[in-house]
């Protein structure tokens, strides 16, 4: 039981970190219905200029420059590139934004090299918050879902009770009349598309330490953040939310119980063979749940697809 | 300088070093030992830390020293596989016609099983031409047992003889009652887990195997659930063969779940890792590993490895083996006679003993060609340590000894001798 509570506790902080890549993507995709491939990559920017910034001045400067940072190259990457690339469909846009992914992962390679960064979490919070049966909570990921609740809210309460969420939104779905009435859309598109990427550089500086900083971390996490919004609905913020923690504790879980399929194979009634090693099927006798675990957010995405093709809580056709 | 102001300064000055080493003729009369590894690509940085490790032996112990045979110096010739088994036997052709008969390889047994056969039938095909082929990192057990031949050479203490020494080193310890085994899951996860299994099982009938198991290779984003089911297990010690970003990413997630008993493993030190763990590392990882930096061992040991720290600062003795490597070459072809006559090389390397500079002997075995040494189970500390990784004040430092391990382990190698 004691290690059930810590296995959510661990899912709570997966999935919020996710959350805050998600929660970016999805607004962007909303708003200029192009999917960013090089999203993942702002948030390997945002560690790495975080790391860099923590070795001369310490991490607490990191936390909130590296997003600035990273947000001001975000906002200009939509204005002089893809706003160029929007004239000539979705297909350019695409593309410019997977080239662009690539491009960031080189650059990164060459200025740091390709060996992992010793990016260390900040020595105030270097100490087991809590600790259940011997199980440690580190205070840093207690500190890690305080920073992603905080963002969900700022975010939350921005696009839904203010002015300027109010012009976002309706820019969302009538931007022409938006522009009628007076408004910078373009301005607009391109502020979200650095708020969106200012995020996944916060993600990324608080992941930097935990999940390690080196040039994989963008691909690593770059898919299942795909995986992420579709499941939870293109577009929907609170979609996001809930698809991020469904897929936090699904990975955490699986990873934590060494269910076996052996297991499940007898209970449905088939008999184990005695030399598992030599049966033609000893691969899926020997499979456990950990191992399937990486592949288990794809299948909950067809399945969503499937049954609720707009996603958990989308509203819009994909 | 730290890492980033000097990979500006390096971008300046790529381009004008890449124009200048096209125009370095090759020395007349040198001989030549091809370098095929991965010079580029995710494991570019430990292949250019042998190369560096392999041209600074080269340099000084053998032509400091006047050369072989009558004064004949070594050069490395460097050649970049990037770890594909494909791409090796590509430059392997590239470097016998150039004439190089010496082959050193050793990142991968992938790439090692490869290079073995291709060896093998090219010294079958072209007697005239033959290579040696120096292994001195791929530890694959089967190399030097059912897929040994003649002409290769194994330097490195292969898994096998690795976990028999760490298990050794175990089994003194009565504290240990609990072991869990977590590892890749690819053929080499596998087979030092099988291992572990075994040995302990003979040595230490009484421990218990609390866990074993496999994560997936380069896929997993977060350890967390892993090290919680680890200390669940109530393990006093966990034995893992990881590398890369999965042994930072495993050992860094354990230690923070707050397992405070020994981490064993095959590969968590240098490339950035040692700096990686610093402080959290401390008193908890352990390397299973041939070579001792930490104390040295001797005063030549300990001016040789200063010597090579500031000839090449961003870059370690992570593989001391390679000097041995070097020595013993130049030694087989002084013994011989001739640097030309592959068979007569290899003869002399066969059985060959050798008094290390890490102060071992090494023995090159003559039944399967596999060096049997004194392995070490290494600490990763900042006390008392000389020479450090990654310039990070954390380094390696030797905490027990097996002399000579392995040394009579069976081996199912039939070596057909020219």
């Amino acid at each position: 039981m004691s290690l059930f509570i810590v296995n959510i506790l661990d899912g709570l902080v997966t999935g919020l970190l996710l959350f805050m890549l998600c929660s970016g993507l999805t607004l962007i995709f909303s708003m200029m219905g192009v999917l960013n491939f090089a999203h993942a990559s702002f948030y390997m920017l945002g560690a790495y200029f975080g790391y860099q910034i923590s070795t001369y001045v310490g991490f607490w400067p990191g936390l909130i420059l590296a997003p600035i940072i990273v947000g001001f190259i975000g906002a200009a990457v939509e204005r002089y590139g893809l706003r160029r690339v929007h004239k000539f469909g979705h297909v350019p846009e695409l593309i410019f934004t997977f080239g662009l992914a690539l491009l960031i992962e080189e650059v990164v390679q060459y200025f740091w090299g390709k060996s992992q960064m010793a990016f260390e979490a900040p020595g105030v919070l270097k100490f087991a918050a809590f600790s259940i049966a011997g199980n440690a909570f580190p205070a840093y990921k207690v500190f890690m879902i305080f920073i992603a609740m905080g963002v969900f809210l700022v975010l939350l309460y921005i696009l839904t009770k203010t002015r300027i969420g109010m012009i976002i939104q309706a820019a969302l779905s009538y931007p022409e009349t938006v522009q009628n009435l007076g408004h910078n859309v373009p301005m607009i598109f391109m502020g979200v598309f650095g708020v969106g990427t200012a995020m996944a550089a916060i993600a990324g500086v608080i992941a930097g330490p935990v999940l390690g900083t080196f040039p994989g971390m963008a691909v690593l996490l770059g898919s299942i953040v795909f995986v992420t919004i579709v499941i939870g609905g293109l577009g929907s913020l609170w979609g996001a939310l809930v698809a991020s923690l469904l897929i936090g504790w699904l990975q955490t879980f699986a990873a934590a119980y060494n269910l076996r399929m052996a297991d499940l194979l007898v209970a449905i009634g088939l008999t184990e063979p005695v030399d598992v090693a030599q049966s033609m099927l000893s691969d899926l006798w020997t499979l456990t749940l950990p191992q399937v675990g990486p592949i288990l957010p794809y299948l909950l995405m067809i399945i969503v697809l499937v049954i609720r093709p707009n996603g958990l809580l989308g509203k819009r056709e994909t | 300088m730290n890492r980033f102001t000097k990979s500006l300064l390096g971008a300046a000055f790529a381009g004008a070093a890449m124009v200048g080493s096209f125009s370095i003729a090759h020395a007349e009369g040198t001989i030549k030992i091809a370098f095929i590894d991965p010079l580029s690509g995710p494991f570019a940085s430990t292949g250019n830390q042998g190369l560096s490790h392999y041209k600074f032996a080269a340099e000084e112990l053998v032509n400091s020293k006047g050369g072989v045979l009558d004064g004949q110096k070594f050069e490395i010739v460097a050649f970049d596989n990037k770890i594909s088994a494909k791409e090796s036997l590509i430059q392997l052709k590239v470097a016998i016609d150039q004439g190089i008969r010496f082959i050193a390889q050793g990142n991968s047994s992938g790439v090692a099983n490869a290079i073995t056969d291709a060896v093998k039938k090219h010294n079958r095909r072209n007697p005239d031409q033959q290579v040696i082929f120096l292994n001195y990192s791929a530890v694959d057990p089967a190399l030097t047992n059912d897929k040994c031949n003649f002409w290769h050479f194994r330097f490195d203490a292969n898994a096998d003889i690795k976990m028999d020494a760490l298990t050794d080193v175990m089994a003194a310890n009565e504290d240990i009652k609990k072991v869990y085994l977590i590892g890749q899951d690819y053929s080499f996860g596998k087979a030092v887990a099988a291992a572990a299994v075994k040995f302990l099982k003979a040595k230490r009938p009484d421990v218990e195997i609390v866990g074993n198991e496999l994560h997936p290779i380069g896929k997993v984003k977060d350890f967390t659930p892993y090290a919680r089911k680890i200390i669940a297990s109530g393990a006093d010690a966990m034995i893992t063969g990881n590398w890369g970003s999965d042994m930072v990413g495993l050992g860094k997630a354990v230690i923070e779940a707050g397992f405070d008993n020994p981490i064993y493993t095959y590969y968590a030190a240098s490339d950035g890792i040692t700096k990686t763990f610093g402080e959290a590392g401390e008193g908890k990882l352990k390397l299973v590993m041939e070579g001792q930096l930490n104390p040295p061992v001797s005063d030549r040991a300990a001016a040789y490895t200063a010597k090579f720290e500031k000839q090449y600062p961003d870059y370690d003795i992570g593989q001391p083996r390679i000097a041995n490597v070097i020595e013993m070459l130049a030694k087989a072809i002084n013994k011989a006679g001739t640097a030309t006559d592959m068979a007569k090389v290899a003869y002399a390397l066969e059985g060959m003993e050798h008094d290390s500079i890490w102060g071992t002997k090494v023995v090159m075995r003559a039944s399967d060609h596999q060096a049997i040494q004194d392995v070490h189970i290494l600490a990763h500390t900042a006390k008392d340590v000389t020479f450090d990784f990654d310039n990070s004040g954390y380094g390696l430092r030797a905490e027990s000894t097996v002399k000579m391990a392995s040394a009579d382990s069976a081996t199912t190698c039939k070596m057909k001798r020219p």
